[in-house]
């Protein structure tokens, strides 16, 4: 990274020092186990966790892995047996595997604040922000913040059939895979020949050969059922897809995203109550003292990355150097709530907030002394 | 010193190389029996061989105890991360060619490309309440062309041989696997998605990155390399 190591006696005053503030807040301190079940992640985030996180075993509890972060456990805890409101801090080592940069660290402390409190949402959104930003004022970095509910939302109102909105949905978080299947359903690509001819054919089992494995002949001839209710489904009105490209192009200061949205969602107006949501959130930071006429909003952000988020999100990073993994991180996560809260007999979740700052890069900046 | 040459200790690979390597002068051979794993080298001065298993070349020139090793590219690619930074690739063999593919049942006539496996993928778990299992034993080469490709929903079951069964026998649904003519697919009423080769291998003589040498190696190095035409 080009500094040096900090002291991690250090990196654990500081953390202590994190930690309290967020207990001055009213934050419970919590503990979670550093070995987590790999089948809870797995499912959650699918095979692709496994190049992040160590996966270690035995033969009797099977695949663990070392907790890549702190939210998942903290969640499964408090869906488990948590009084509600709540709001929790922790303080630990994380642990990251590597197989891009040999630079970055494969183990760090995070200290968190996490908020579970249905009752005013943008307030709480504006609370977590706020108590980070304080956090690593001494730092200046820069902060960023933006919004997947109202990509969510678009998607939502999309006049179309329930099966493409779901697959959209599926992919909101995988930019590629969401534009592609976007184009496709505005019929901006000819349909591909295998799928014209499979749909053509009298008898499309006719070469199939043995059914084999566990995916049934019913299996697939419902989905050659969906495919041909697909085909006839009208492709999503070009004006469609560009108000989407839109929602994803703003870049600003919030003010003016705020602004640009709203006339976006004069055309799209199923945006329009996740667009209010950002102008309350606006308004609750602003009362927090933020300079929100100076912070930066991009609706896109934290699209690739930060995938269990599906509100506001946040990022505070060092401006100039973007070899530096961000110091802090945040957002909305209560999609989370209501998938981790099946296993405990409350599907419908919680809404839930929350942030991590890296306290080792706190120190190595040269924010704590 | 000498330098060290890691050759596949088995099979056709083996007697491969040997040809490659008897065809540009260098003599190899195994010392005594069939059965022993010491080599011989003559023709040149200075190189040792060393016959390993072909998986475990990879590793042994990262770590440097050889200076050269033959393995196959996609052996390299599955167990090297920034490979390109850990050796360095003098010369394609030309034999041991086969290519690295996603195969699906026959029978799943409606799925052709990674677009459909996806969404079969997303189905299936709704169905059977696990996500779609493909069995392969290349990991990490398989994760990072179906993130690529955004395929999700689905799992890898470890298979270190013998993997076109998995399908029948139910232990999988479909098979990530290496193949040169597809025969064994076939015949295990398997078919290669029209997007789903994700690497073309063959094998390879490589040089590590990470193996000492003095002058003396050095020189034996070079005089190797022009030996075999590769300067």
């Amino acid at each position: 990274m080009g500094n040096r190591t900090p002291e991690k006696a250090q990196v654990k005053a500081c953390a202590a020092a994190l930690r309290e503030g967020f207990e001055a807040a009213g934050a419970v301190p919590v503990e979670a186990p550093v070995l987590l079940s790999a089948s809870a992640l797995l499912d959650l985030y699918g095979e692709d966790i496994r190049a992040r996180a160590y996966t270690t075993s035995d033969i009797l509890r099977g695949e663990q892995m070392l907790r890549p972060d702190f939210t998942v456990p903290v969640v499964q805890m408090h869906m488990a047996q948590g009084a509600e409101p709540a709001r929790y801090t922790y303080a630990g080592e994380v642990f990251r595997r590597q197989e891009e940069d040999e630079a970055r660290a494969n183990e760090y402390m995070q200290v968190g604040f996490e908020i579970f409190d249905g009752t005013d949402p943008a307030a709480a959104d504006a609370e977590v922000f706020a108590r980070v930003q304080q956090a690593v004022a001494p730092l200046n970095l820069k902060a960023t913040t933006g919004d997947i509910g109202i990509l969510m939302a678009a998607v939502e109102g999309l006049e179309t059939s329930e099966a493409r909105k779901a697959a959209l949905w599926r992919h909101i978080w995988r930019p590629a895979r969401f534009r592609a299947l976007l184009e496709r359903y505005a019929g901006r690509h000819p349909v591909p020949v295998a799928r014209k001819v499979l749909l053509a054919a009298d008898d499309p089992f006719r070469n199939a050969g043995p059914e084999i494995g566990m995916r049934s002949r019913e299996e697939v001839a419902a989905r050659i059922n969906a495919l041909r209710v697909d085909a006839a489904t009208p492709p999503i009105p070009n004006s469609d897809v560009m108000l989407i490209e839109a929602i994803l192009k703003v870049r600003e200061t919030l003010p003016f995203a705020l602004e640009q949205l709203r006339d976006i969602a004069v055309d799209m107006p199923a945006i329009l109550q996740a667009v209010e949501r950002l102008a309350r959130r606006m308004e609750a930071m602003a009362a927090h003292g933020i300079d929100v006429e100076a912070l930066e909003f991009e609706a896109a952000f934290g699209r690739t990355h930060m995938e269990y988020y599906d509100g506001f999100v946040f990022g505070f990073v060092v401006e100039g150097r973007p070899d530096l993994p961000p110091v802090a991180t945040g957002g909305r996560y209560d999609a989370l709530t209501r998938v981790l809260g099946r296993a405990e007999g409350r599907p419908e979740g919680i809404p839930a907030v929350g942030g991590v700052i890296r306290p080792g890069m706190v120190v190595e900046l040269g924010g704590w002394s | 010193m000498s330098i060290k040459l890691g050759v596949p200790s088995k099979g056709r690979l083996m007697d491969k190389t040997f040809d490659w390597f008897r065809a540009r002068g260098v003599v190899l051979g195994r010392a005594g029996s069939d059965r022993e794993y010491a080599g011989k080298v003559e023709g040149i001065e200075g190189v040792e061989l060393v016959l390993l298993s072909a998986g475990e070349i990879p590793r042994e020139l990262t770590e440097g105890r050889i200076h050269l090793g033959v393995t196959g590219t996609d052996l390299v690619r599955e167990k090297l991360g920034h490979w390109e930074q850990r050796v360095e690739e003098m010369a394609e063999l030309g034999f041991g060619n086969a290519d690295l593919i996603i195969a699906v049942p026959q029978a799943w006539v409606d799925v052709d490309c990674l677009d459909d496996l996806d969404a079969v993928a997303a189905a299936f778990r709704r169905e059977h309440g696990f996500r779609l299992r493909i069995a392969t034993k290349y990991h990490r080469l398989v994760r990072e062309f179906l993130k690529e490709n955004g395929v999700a929903d689905y799992q890898l079951v470890d298979s270190q041989g013998a993997t076109e069964g998995t399908v029948k026998n139910e232990t999988a649904e479909a098979v990530a696997d290496i193949t040169t003519t597809g025969e064994t697919l076939r015949a295990n009423h398997l078919k290669i998605l029209s997007d789903g080769l994700m690497l073309k291998s063959q094998a390879t003589l490589f040089r590590s990155r990470a193996a000492a040498m003095a002058d003396e190696e050095r020189a034996t190095l070079a005089a190797l390399v022009a030996r075999l035409g590769l300067d």
